[in-house]
């Protein structure tokens, strides 16, 4: 058995290291002095600094983060009501509803950000922040509403008629027991959410308008004309944002068991 | 308890944004595949079925054949590396499991467009790649690998397996392994108890990833544009162009519906199978 | 013990196409200690859940003091309950728990303090108000349950099975603890167990529930001693239940299994063979077969029966062991 189990460990292992190679080398050359990425030249956070120095880069950032807040909020808001309401109601809709809801994670992306495309024209809405505010809160809402979901299946129904009994009205009884149980839930569902749409680039791609630019876009459209140290600091920049909320939207989750 | 009509408002919001922004925009790109473009710019509300033609002139023809066999490469080669991956994972430690789950969740999580800039770096002429080789004296000259087919392969496999992974893990992980032992009790060789009992129990992760993987390789342009050049050209190019630059809006729609519909066929396929309606290991 | 405070009028009940009950009335005393005892399934919770107000009944009504509360929201009636799981909330401490119901009647905090204070004492779990729910035992989570319920002094106090998740040990002590704080407190209690023996145990007063229908109600004297029905005596006293002519005329008998004799010189009339012996819970079990094919089983306590099985013995009762119950 002694030598079975070693093989096994060993495959986890290279597979894990050639997963985390091309990060890992993404952050280390983001550090490096010399402009050629496979010539170490020493270490440097000039490219962090002209990053900080871009105008672009930084309106890229603020819209980003404009655009992640707004989606993961609404989207919260949206999630969480529809979860607890279809948990309570009968009826045929509602299972048809929930089925369309998640279409948006289940299909490729290029299909959504065509969709997107084509009907946001079709309404005549500008392109720009509320067109890409709409998209993204519309992929988010599924990572909300099915966690929450989840957590209302294994809540106990019968805290909630406790509540009650002890002489909550229904309204009360939510606030007072309900909410706080699916806090986590909706605090870990929103983390992801944000972090889906902070690194969102091919439905942004189809969704912005011709002055409004994502720092994934921005690096997208840089990665095609090549490779600079800039790209690798900008990527770490993203990849540090979407892992700490990663990080906490795990610790919640834990916390909550 | 009794019935609280008043329940029905928090569904209201949910309800309008799925079919205004969900069904609506699908049901559009269906009705906007009918369409017909116009002279200069836009689309005319005739009804034509030469966008669906159109996708079988030979040069359409030959993307999709070409996005299918990229899709079936990268697919089987995804099977092979993710497969055992999550099998062996399930059969570690509590303790493991979760490391292992935790270091997952940054390749599954983060965009694979960031996660893919790493390969250009070692790709490149003169990247990472050629350096150590060339360094180990293996090889004399760059091998150029960026901007080919196999980059491409190795893109595709490299932003999906996570998902192929996660899907076998949390089946393999809710398998009874006495099931396995009984097996082998009953006289089964470990291959026979694999293909009759493990693999059999974990087929419905196996689909799961399937379905994970193989429509979005279709779809995932930015690898076949950041990797490929413009020398790999995918069904999800194709879209692309027409969108952006070729402006024939309801031809990208035929090709998005011709998508959508191997999307559910596989789907339906994977629920049929495994008689379940959600996909294993999604959350 | 005279006046009745709850009343329960002809109440039915579907959910779907079941019926879960069918036509049930029932007046409870204040003060009462009153058992609804069934099997799963018997429709004794939905019962309960009608009275707290957690569910509607489809026709009939529920009294409270006279008042017509059948559609009474559950926060508005001066009823508790303590849930079959406990249903403590699991993010608040055990004084917020205990304090909940209090808290929503907006009592001054100083009194929520000592009334939780007081309560806790009465379940004999002083000091442990800081403490969360996940952090203490099965019992007491169950006393911390009780003391929510009791500090809101209602009238009624609804128990669904409370004990069932508890071992035999505590639970017999709860059952103990139980009888006294009600008798201590005053308060109606109507509880809802299918264990017979806590039923007997316990209560003023007995019902017994048979899909969606009262059974019987009475005393546990009259309940065990006196069944109306052959359901009755089989649910409280493992009765024998026998057909046999009795002045010209067929007539189902009850006779616990410990009643019944064997090689008795009187009292004896049937012959039958033994076929089965087994000793479980300090009681010797004989299973008989009459000539007539009814299987019956005599208990004794030790394992004194003088029988081995594939043996033929003479079996009776003592007539005034028999009690005549309907089919």
């Amino acid at each position: 058995m002694k030598n079975r189990t070693k093989l096994p460990n060993i495959y986890l292992g290279v597979i894990l290291v050639i997963m985390y190679l091309p990060i890992v080398l993404t952050v280390f050359y983001s550090f490096n002095e010399s402009k050629i990425s496979s010539i170490w030249g020493g270490f440097s956070l000039k490219w962090y600094e002209e990053l900080m120095g871009d105008r672009d880069l930084k309106e890229a950032l603020r819209n980003s983060l404009i655009l992640a807040a707004l989606s993961c909020s609404a989207s919260a808001v949206i999630g969480t009501l529809g979860a607890v309401g279809m948990s309570r109601i009968q009826s045929k809709s509602k299972g048809i509803v929930e089925y369309i809801s998640t279409i948006p994670i289940m299909i490729p992306e290029i299909i959504l950000g065509m969709v997107f495309l084509a009907f946001f024209s079709l309404l005549g809405l500008p392109f720009g922040m509320t067109t890409l505010v709409l998209a993204h809160t519309t992929f988010c809402i599924p990572y909300i509403f099915m966690m929450v979901k989840a957590r209302l299946i294994g809540m106990d129904k019968s805290l909630e008629e406790a509540a009650r009994d002890l002489g909550a009205s229904p309204v009360r009884a939510f606030f007072d027991i309900v909410l706080p149980l699916i806090m986590p839930a909706i605090a870990s569902g929103m983390l992801l959410a944000f972090a889906m749409s902070f690194d969102d680039v091919v439905i942004s791609i189809f969704v912005t308008g011709p002055k409004t630019n994502t720092l994934p876009i921005k690096i997208y459209t840089k990665m095609k004309t090549g490779v600079t140290p800039e790209i690798n600091a900008l990527s770490t920049v993203i990849l540090v944002v979407t892992v700490f909320l990663l990080f906490l939207s795990s610790r919640i989750k834990k916390k909550q068991k | 308890m009794k019935k609280h009509s008043k329940i029905w408002v928090s569904v209201i919001p949910l309800y309008i944004f799925t079919l205004i922004f969900v069904a609506g925009p699908l049901i559009y790109m269906i009705a906007l595949s009918f369409m017909t473009r116009a002279e200069v710019f836009g689309v005319v509300g005739e009804f034509t079925l030469d966008n669906y033609k159109k996708i079988f002139e030979p040069i359409y023809l030959k993307t999709f054949a070409e996005s299918l066999k990229l899709a079936f490469t990268s697919t089987i080669l995804i099977i092979l590396l993710g497969y055992p991956y999550g099998y062996f994972m399930a059969k570690l430690s509590s303790v493991w499991k979760k490391r292992m789950m935790a270091l997952l969740m940054i390749p599954f999580w983060t965009s694979a467009l960031i996660r893919l800039y790493g390969w250009i770096i070692i790709f490149r002429s003169n990247g990472v790649l050629d350096s150590v080789l060339m360094g180990l004296g293996i090889t004399k000259d760059p091998l150029k690998l960026l901007y080919t087919y196999p980059a491409v392969v190795v893109g595709m496999v490299y932003a999906l397996l996570p998902f192929m992974i996660l899907s076998v893990y949390s089946s393999a992980e809710k398998m009874d392994w006495s099931l396995v032992e009984a097996a082998r009790d009953l006289g089964a060789s470990p291959m026979k108890a694999f293909l009759t009992v493990t693999l059999k129990l974990t087929l419905p992760g196996l689909l799961s990833g399937v379905v994970l993987t193989f429509v979005p390789s279709m779809g995932l342009f930015f690898i076949a544009d950041i990797l490929g050049g413009n020398k790999v050209v995918l069904v999800g190019s194709i879209i692309q162009e027409q969108l952006t630059k070729g402006r024939n809006w309801p031809f990208a729609a035929a090709l998005s519906v011709v998508l959508m519909i191997m999307t559910s066929l596989i789907i339906g396929i994977y629920r049929k199978v495994t008689n379940t309606k959600d996909l294993e290991g999604l959350f | 013990m005279s006046e009745v405070l709850l009343d329960l009028v002809d109440i039915k009940k579907s959910f779907g196409d079941v019926e879960v009950l069918k036509g049930i009335s029932l007046g409870i005393h204040k003060g009462e200690f009153i058992t609804l005892l069934g099997s799963s399934g018997c429709g004794k919770t939905t019962t309960l859940r009608i009275i707290a107000g957690l569910e509607t009944p489809d026709s009939g009504k529920v009294l409270l003091d006279g008042k017509d509360i059948t559609d009474m929201e559950p926060h508005k009636r001066d009823v508790n309950t303590v849930f079959q799981n406990y249903a403590l909330f699991p993010h608040m401490t055990v004084a917020a728990n205990v304090g909940y119901g209090l808290k929503i009647r907006k009592v001054p905090k100083e009194t929520i303090a000592s009334e939780v204070e007081k309560a806790l004492q009465l379940v004999q779990l002083p000091g442990y108000d800081k403490r969360m729910p996940s952090e203490l035992s099965g019992g007491q989570r169950q006393r911390v349950a009780i003391a929510r319920a009791i500090v809101n002094h209602p009238q009624v106090l609804l128990l669904d099975e409370p004990l069932g998740a508890l071992d035999l040990q505590l639970r017999r002590q709860m059952q103990l603890e139980l009888k006294r704080l009600q008798k201590k407190l005053g308060i109606t209690f109507i509880y809802i167990t299918h264990d017979q023996e806590e039923a007997i145990n316990m209560s003023d007063r007995i019902v017994v529930m048979n899909e969606g229908v009262f059974e019987q109600i009475g005393t546990p004297d009259e309940v065990y001693n006196t069944p109306k029905s052959s359901f009755v005596a089989r649910f409280i006293g493992n009765a024998n239940i026998i057909t046999c002519q009795r002045d010209g005329r067929a007539v189902t008998l009850a006779v616990r299994s410990e009643n019944i004799l064997i090689n008795d010189p009187d009292n004896c009339p049937y012959t039958a063979t033994v076929l089965e012996k087994s000793f479980a819970g300090g009681m010797l079990r004989v299973v008989l077969r009459l000539q007539s094919g009814e299987e019956i089983v005599a208990s004794r306590h030790g394992i004194n029966i003088k029988t081995e099985v594939g043996e033929t013995v003479h079996t009776g009762w003592n007539p005034e062991h028999a009690v005549e119950v309907e089919e």
